[in-house]
Formats: structure tokens, sequence, C-alpha cells
């Protein structure tokens, strides 16, 4: 059938048949595959595709009894409001500061986890601790928020600790100074364990005779690091860094709905909590339409962007 | 192999501060544990880090939340949703996974892209609960089954799987002349179960852990999620009052206590499957990094 099939489509290409001709066949004999993914479109384009179209909500003063399509246009209108706004700046500098200390702090975290689990010989210890990081990585959202408010309370276990080393005990979630700290420090707490599983993996797919002319070569475990296992896993660690560098506005908001309050929205607030506020709580739908569809934009160019750039750098893209 | 006392000093310091890392990562739920069942004032008075239960002990906090009518509720609601959501999504994702996995198709191009495009862009916060509101799915459990009906990102490692099955299987039975249908149930289903129970479990520990949808579009109690349930008596500033009549008149010496047993409650049933899926788990996050 292959082979026939291929030959067909020599001929094909031989007396080119027309594009609707091609079609036609191929959805005489196909038909059943594409009645069987009919399910699978209909739903992208009852929820995605149809939300897309939703987004011209942002170019609308929307009317709930009129629909998004028969309210009136209301051009550019909510976007200048939003640019001219007084949160604006403080809200892409959240969402970006944010984005930017994860990156910075929790991207080389699982990497130095892996490291330094890799170096350990006893394979009992090393499946122990690794049993028990994966775990927090399952633990649902809201539980591990609970957590982080129970023990960053002034009488929590960790300002309990730190208040041993002379720091004033106070509800760290009350202090604006102290939101990002406890958010990517949880972050890294629940997935530190999680995010080595590749690392770990790429580690252990290096060839031991690097490592044995190494030792040749008189390289002890640091130069062996090094030379050996960093270049080693470089290509894992590329294309996890551009992944997570593709999804930079993309802030977990459903953890910062869990633990910020309005005494920290100086530094807590981010773009996708400002716009669940807005539109849900407060129903300005247009407004808050507007706002997440700039986050959609700038989400999609970067994106874009990191691909383009993922593409020279390592011949790996996400399409 | 000789190590130089260097080499020594560093492998002690590693195996103290992975150690560290194990009791960091245990040391909250252990908190919740033995602080569930302590007594509520010596408790109370013991701010800080503690290591053994405050006797007398006590089992009333899990008496209490089990006997809590939102609770039963939450945990009903819950399994329907694994249960009927991870059906349907199982179903969408393998059934169309195929289908893009197939070479022979002329449109596959297209609907990959129509398909992929969805994971890049989205229409937002917003447009997304217009939509379900339009579609009359407020206060319905199947607004969180069918927004979420189909994961792209899983849907892209079935098609992997299937792609990677070799192409004489197929062949030789559509040779026999099976349809489509046929030669995904009986041939590539069984040679991928592997992948399908790794999808299972990422789409089942999903809506076990998932809140938001249920606290956008549900408004009766009564069909709230126990996730929900949990944020509203765990995250609400005051939680006495959500949790409502459970404590009776010790309510308040209770409060703390009830979050506690509840935070066990219910993770306790992910945390005593986990040891035994963890191996699929992980196989999941190498099947996913399988570039096409």
């Amino acid at each position: 059938m292959a082979i026939e099939g291929s030959i067909k489509n020599l001929q094909l290409k031989k007396h080119s048949d027309s594009f609707g001709i091609r079609l036609h066949k191929d959805l005489r004999k196909n038909y059943d595959a594409y009645l069987l993914i009919l399910p699978a479109l209909l739903f992208y384009i009852l929820f995605c595709y149809k939300t897309m179209a939703g987004a011209v909500i942002a170019f609308k003063d929307y009317i709930p009894a009129k629909g998004i399509w028969g309210s009136p246009w209301a051009g550019l209108k909510h976007f200048e409001a939003f640019f001219g706004s007084y949160y604006f700046q403080r809200l892409l500098r959240n969402t970006v500061v944010i984005s930017l200390v994860s990156l910075a702090i929790g991207f080389p975290a699982p990497i130095v986890f892996a490291l330094l689990l890799n170096e350990v010989r006893n394979l009992k210890f090393k499946r122990t601790v690794q049993t028990i990081t994966y775990m927090p990585h399952f633990i649902s959202l809201v539980v591990v928020c609970s957590l982080i408010r129970i023990f960053t309370m002034d009488t929590g276990v960790i300002v309990q600790l730190l208040a041993l080393f002379g720091f004033e005990p106070v509800s760290l979630l009350t202090k604006s100074r102290y939101f990002v700290p406890v958010y990517v420090l949880s972050d890294i707490w629940q997935h530190i364990g999680w995010g080595s599983i590749l690392y770990l993996s790429a580690l252990s797919s290096i060839d031991p005779t690097h490592y044995e002319a190494a030792v040749i070569d008189g390289a002890g475990r640091w130069k062996q690091t090094l030379h050996v296992t960093l270049p080693g896993i470089s290509s894992t660690i590329i294309i996890m860094f551009i992944l997570r560098a593709g999804s930079i506005m993309n802030v977990g908001f459903e953890k910062i709905i869990l633990l910020y309050n309005e005494g920290i929205y100086e530094t807590s607030d981010v773009i996708s909590t400002f716009v669940y506020r807005k539109g849900l709580e407060q129903f300005q739908w247009s407004y808050s339409g507007a706002v997440g569809l700039f986050n959609s934009i700038i989400n999609f160019i970067i994106v874009v962007i990191v691909n383009k750039i993922s593409r020279r750098v390592s011949e790996t893209s996400l399409w | 192999m000789r190590q130089s006392i260097g080499e020594r000093v560093f492998s002690l310091f590693n195996t103290i501060f992975l150690s560290v890392m194990i009791l960091i990562t245990i040391y909250p739920l252990y908190f919740c544990l033995i602080a569930s069942f302590s007594d509520p004032i010596e408790l109370s008075m013991n701010p800080g880090a503690i290591l053994l239960p405050f006797t007398p002990f006590t089992l009333s906090a899990y008496s209490k939340v089990i006997n809590h009518s939102l609770f039963v509720s939450g945990f009903r609601n819950t399994i329907y949703v694994v249960v009927v959501g991870t059906l349907i999504n199982m179903a969408l994702t393998i059934i169309s996974a195929y289908v893009l996995s197939r070479k022979g198709l002329m449109l596959n191009r297209v609907l990959t892209f129509f398909i992929i495009f969805t994971m890049y862009f989205s229409g937002g916060l917003i447009p997304g609960y217009l939509n379900v509101r339009s579609l009359g799915m407020i206060n319905s459990l199947w607004a969180l089954i069918l927004p979420g009906a189909i994961s792209t990102y899983n849907l892209i490692i079935m098609r992997t799987a299937f792609k990677g099955v070799p192409d004489a299987l197929s062949e030789s039975a559509q040779i026999d002349g099976a349809r489509h249908f046929t030669v995904m149930s009986r041939i590539l289903i069984p040679v991928c179960l592997p992948t399908i129970a790794v999808l299972v479990l990422y789409y089942a520990v999903g809506h076990w852990n998932a809140w938001f949808g249920a606290s956008i579009y549900l408004q009766d109690a009564t069909k709230h999620p126990i996730q929900l349930v949990m944020r509203n008596i765990l995250i609400s500033a005051n939680a006495s009052e959500m949790i409502g009549d459970i404590g009776g008149e010790d309510k308040a010496r209770y409060v703390e206590l009830i979050k506690y047993a509840l935070i066990i409650v219910s993770t306790v049933p992910v945390l005593v499957l986990y040891p035994f899926l963890q191996k699929y788990f992980v196989k999941g996050v190498m099947v996913g990094s399988v570039k096409e």
C-alpha cells in the first residue's frame, strides 16, 4: 500500500492533477479519519477560536444584553486608558520582575540540584532524595499556598526561625518587599526535584569514556564537572532555557491570586491578576479584555522571537 | 578509585546538603500532620517549629472535617470531574492524535497548524469566561470539563508516540481492509499503552488539583470541588466564617486544627498513590521531551 501510494504520488505529480481533484480523492479515501477528528475540531473552534474572536471585546463597549458583536465599537479607547493609567507601569514592572527573578534563580536551581545528585555514589540515598523531592510537584496549588501562608505568618515556622537570627517577626505576606522572594523560593521548593529529571537523564547519557579520559588527564571531580558534565548537558540546558524564556509574560497568576492581598499589590499585582479583578470582580469587561489582549499579543511576539532564536542556536524549535 | 581529601569533604557536604533538602521538603507536611491532632491550646501557645505533637491528642479536627457537608460534596464533585473529565480528555486526545499521526492525509498540515496555533495565542481570560457563559455552562460541572477537553501539549505527546510505531504494523492491517478506527483501536492503542497511562495520570492530577475554573464558573457551594472548598476555608480572610457550622461551640479553638486536617486529608490520596505512580510520571517527562 505504501509503495502503491508513493507510485501514485509520483504519477499524480507527473499528471499534476489539480489540487481539487487530489483533495477530493483524499477525502473519499480517508473520510473516516476526517470524521474521527471532527469532535476535536469542534472543540478547538468552540473553545479556542471562538474565544479568540471574542477578544474583539477589547475594541467594543461591551453591553451584556447585546452580546459581544452587537455592542458598539469603541476603537482603541480601552488600550489608551490602560496605557495612560497609573497601574500600567506597576503591572508591567511586576510581571517582568517576577518572571525575571524566577528565571534567574528558579532556572539554574534544578540544574545545580541535578549536578549535586549526580555526584552521589550511594544509589539508595540518591533514589530516596529523588522520590521525596519530586513529590511537592503533585501537591495542589491551593495546599501549597496554604502552607506558604501558614509558614510565613508572624507565628509561622519560617518567620520564627528567621527571628532567631535577629529578623523582625512579621507576617511576610503583609510586606510588599517580601512577596517576590516568597513567591520565587516557594516555587523552587515545589519544583526543584521535578525540574531536575530531564537534566539527570541528560547526565546519565553522557559517555562514561569521556570521564575516564578526563581522569587519565588528571582531572579531579571539579574539572570533570566543568569540562565533561556541563558540556554534556548544555544542549538540554539551552532548550529548557528557550522554553522558559518564551513564557516570560505568563506569570503563574493562580498562585498569585492565592497569595496576594490588597496591602501588597505594589509588588504582587501582575497583568493577569489585574485582568481577573477588573473583569470578573468589577465587571469592566471591555477594559479588562483589552488588558488581557495586550498580554496575549506581547506573549505571542515573545514566543515567535524566542522560536526564531532557538532555531538558529540549537536547531530546535517549537514548530 | 582513591579520593582526594577535597573530594571527600565535598561528598560529605553534598550528603548533608541533600539531607537538608529532604527535611525541607517533608517538614511542612509533617508539621501539618502533627499539628492536626495536637492539643489546640498548647499549639497556639507554642509558635514556630515543632517536632512532636502536643498532648493530649485529639482527632476532633478530622471528625469535624469529615462530617462537614461541603467537604463530602466537594470530594464527590472532584471525583466526578476527575473520572468524566479524564475519560473525555483521553477519548478526544487519542483519536485526534491518531489522525494527526497518519502520513497519507492531505489536510494534516493544515489541521496540525490549526491545533498548534492555539498553544501560542489565546483569547484570554475574559473572552474565555464570556464564551463559557454564552454556552450556558455557568454553574455546571461541564464548565470544568469541556473548556479544557484537550490539552494540546498532551495531544502532541500522544501523536509523537503514535508516529513512533513502525508503519508496517498499521499497513498490514490496512491491506486486510481495516478502516482507521480499527487500526487505531486494535493496533496503535495496545502498542502505546505506556504513553496513554502517563497522559491519564497527567489529566487526572490536573483535574484533582484544579480550583480556578470552579471559582469563576460555579456559584452553588454544593457544586464546588474539594480544592475550591479548601481555598474558601484555608485562604479566605475569615476562615471561621467559611467553616460555618463545622465547629460548634469550640469552633474558634479548632479553626487552625481544621485547616491542618483539611490539608492532610486532601493531600493524602495523591501522596499515597504517588510512590506507585512515580515511574510513570517520570516517564512522562521523558516522553514530553522527545522532539518530533
